[in-house]
């Protein structure tokens, strides 16, 4: 029975249809989209963190009011992915708790300190260009509902990227410390932005099978590639150095070569030692259990309701 | 304990169908609306929403091939295509 019905899967996921919710799949389908979606949401919540770190601090209204809407679209994808994991028999409580207890990951990437203005620029740039050249393919990822929130995601991710442009532009223009500011903000976040693509294929211990699922539609590596490409002229055209002595073009290939990733770094934060890796997930523990008279509040109100509803009516 | 789960369906614009956009936690149905408002219409995708708790709804299977679909299937003579006319006649 189950190898009839793994072939409709086979048939399903090959000729580019959507898996959804109540069809049969394979239990190692439902886990890997569940780690990797639960992963995913987790990564926009805490990827708030550095840029609100930023929103009192904001040197204009304008700023100040783009930068809380962009962090609140964040809380938004987290809210998205966290739904698409409950179509696949997750728990919501029981993902929040994995990650207050660091027993499910995130984007190293958030890791990161947030330590001048440029750095909401430069995140919106880099880090936000980055996630869009990751999840623009995932918008054809094979289960329906992640392709469906990688859409709406992907939509407004487009913002994102771009009002960090225009405020790295802003600085570009300003005065001499503006400049030294941006170019300082690039030097730090370059090589982390390139390791959000994740490890290099051939260290890449889930990509196969996912590749097969169609879940992932391409290696680690060949979208890292696509992003130096994609930034090398917008780097040029803000007039910004990107870190890397290596970095040039290659007619032969038709890309840019790079310089090697400090991979021990890479794993070094993905194990946990990042410079915020700790305070991240503190900082997160602390807004949920602050939060807990909230819900407890709005649980207790909507019971004494429904309590008393019940009352008028007998 | 945790809220309740509520799918949430948007109607885009005036003479559009509710179509559903996802779902979310909220304590009771107010909650929920205004969750929903705050969550899928950020930029103006909606001039209505509903709010369902998951629990109420009811669904067949998706697969397409589910035997629940089977007694439309046969029935090809519901298509206008079933009918041949004379490529001449007008308006029809
Ligand atoms: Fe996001
Ligand atoms: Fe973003």
């Amino acid at each position: 029975m189950d190898a009839e019905l793994e072939r409709e899967f086979d048939r399903v996921v090959d000729a580019e249809q959507r898996i959804e919710p109540r069809d049969w799949m394979p239990d190692g389908y439902r886990k890997t989209l569940i780690r990797q979606i639960a992963q995913h949401a987790h990564s926009e919540i805490i990827g708030m963190q550095p840029e609100a770190n930023w929103i009192s601090r904001a040197p204009s209204l304008r700023r100040k009011a783009i930068l809380l809407a962009k962090v609140q679209d964040e809380a938004g994808h987290g809210l998205y992915l966290y739904a698409a994991t409950e179509t696949l028999g997750a728990d919501r409580e029981d993902l929040t708790t994995k990650l207050i207890e660091g027993r499910q990951k995130y984007s190293s990437i958030f890791n990161y300190p947030t330590l001048n203005f440029a750095d909401v620029g430069v995140i919106g740039w880099l880090v936000d260009g980055a996630a869009i050249v990751n999840q623009v393919p995932l918008c054809r990822t094979s289960y329906g509902p992640y392709a469906r929130a990688m859409i709406r995601i992907c939509k407004e991710e487009s913002f994102h990227q771009r009002q960090g442009f225009e405020l790295l532009m802003t600085m570009m223009r300003g005065t001499d410390a503006q400049r030294r500011m941006v170019q300082d903000s690039v030097d730090r976040w370059w090589w982390p932005s390139l390791m959000m693509f994740g490890p290099p294929d051939e260290k890449s211990a889930n990509t196969e099978q996912s590749m097969a699922w169609r879940i992932k539609r391409h290696t680690n590596d060949e979208l890292r590639q696509k992003f130096v490409d994609m930034t090398v002229p917008q780097a040029r055209a803000l007039g910004v150095t990107l870190p890397d002595p290596d970095l040039r073009w290659n007619d032969d290939r038709g890309h840019h070569d790079f310089g090697e990733l400090d991979w021990e770094e890479f794993w070094q934060v993905v194990g946990g030692d990042g410079p915020c890796n700790r305070q991240r997930v503190a900082h997160r523990r602390a807004a949920h259990e602050n939060g807990a008279w909230v819900r407890d509040a709005a649980a207790a109100y909507a019971a004494r309701r429904a309590g008393s509803d019940a009352e008028e009516v007998a | 304990m945790s809220w309740p789960l509520y799918e949430v369906f948007v109607r885009g614009k005036r003479g559009l169908n509710h179509v559903h956009v996802g779902s979310l936690h909220a304590p009771d149905d107010e909650m929920a609306l205004r969750n929903a408002r705050d969550l899928y219409t950020r930029r103006n995708e909606g001039v209505s929403i509903w709010v369902v708790r998951a629990s109420a709804i009811t669904a067949s299977s998706p697969d397409e091939k589910d035997p629940f679909f089977a007694p439309a299937g046969d029935k090809v003579y519901r298509h206008p295509t079933f009918y041949s006319i004379p490529e001449d006649v007008p308006h029809l």
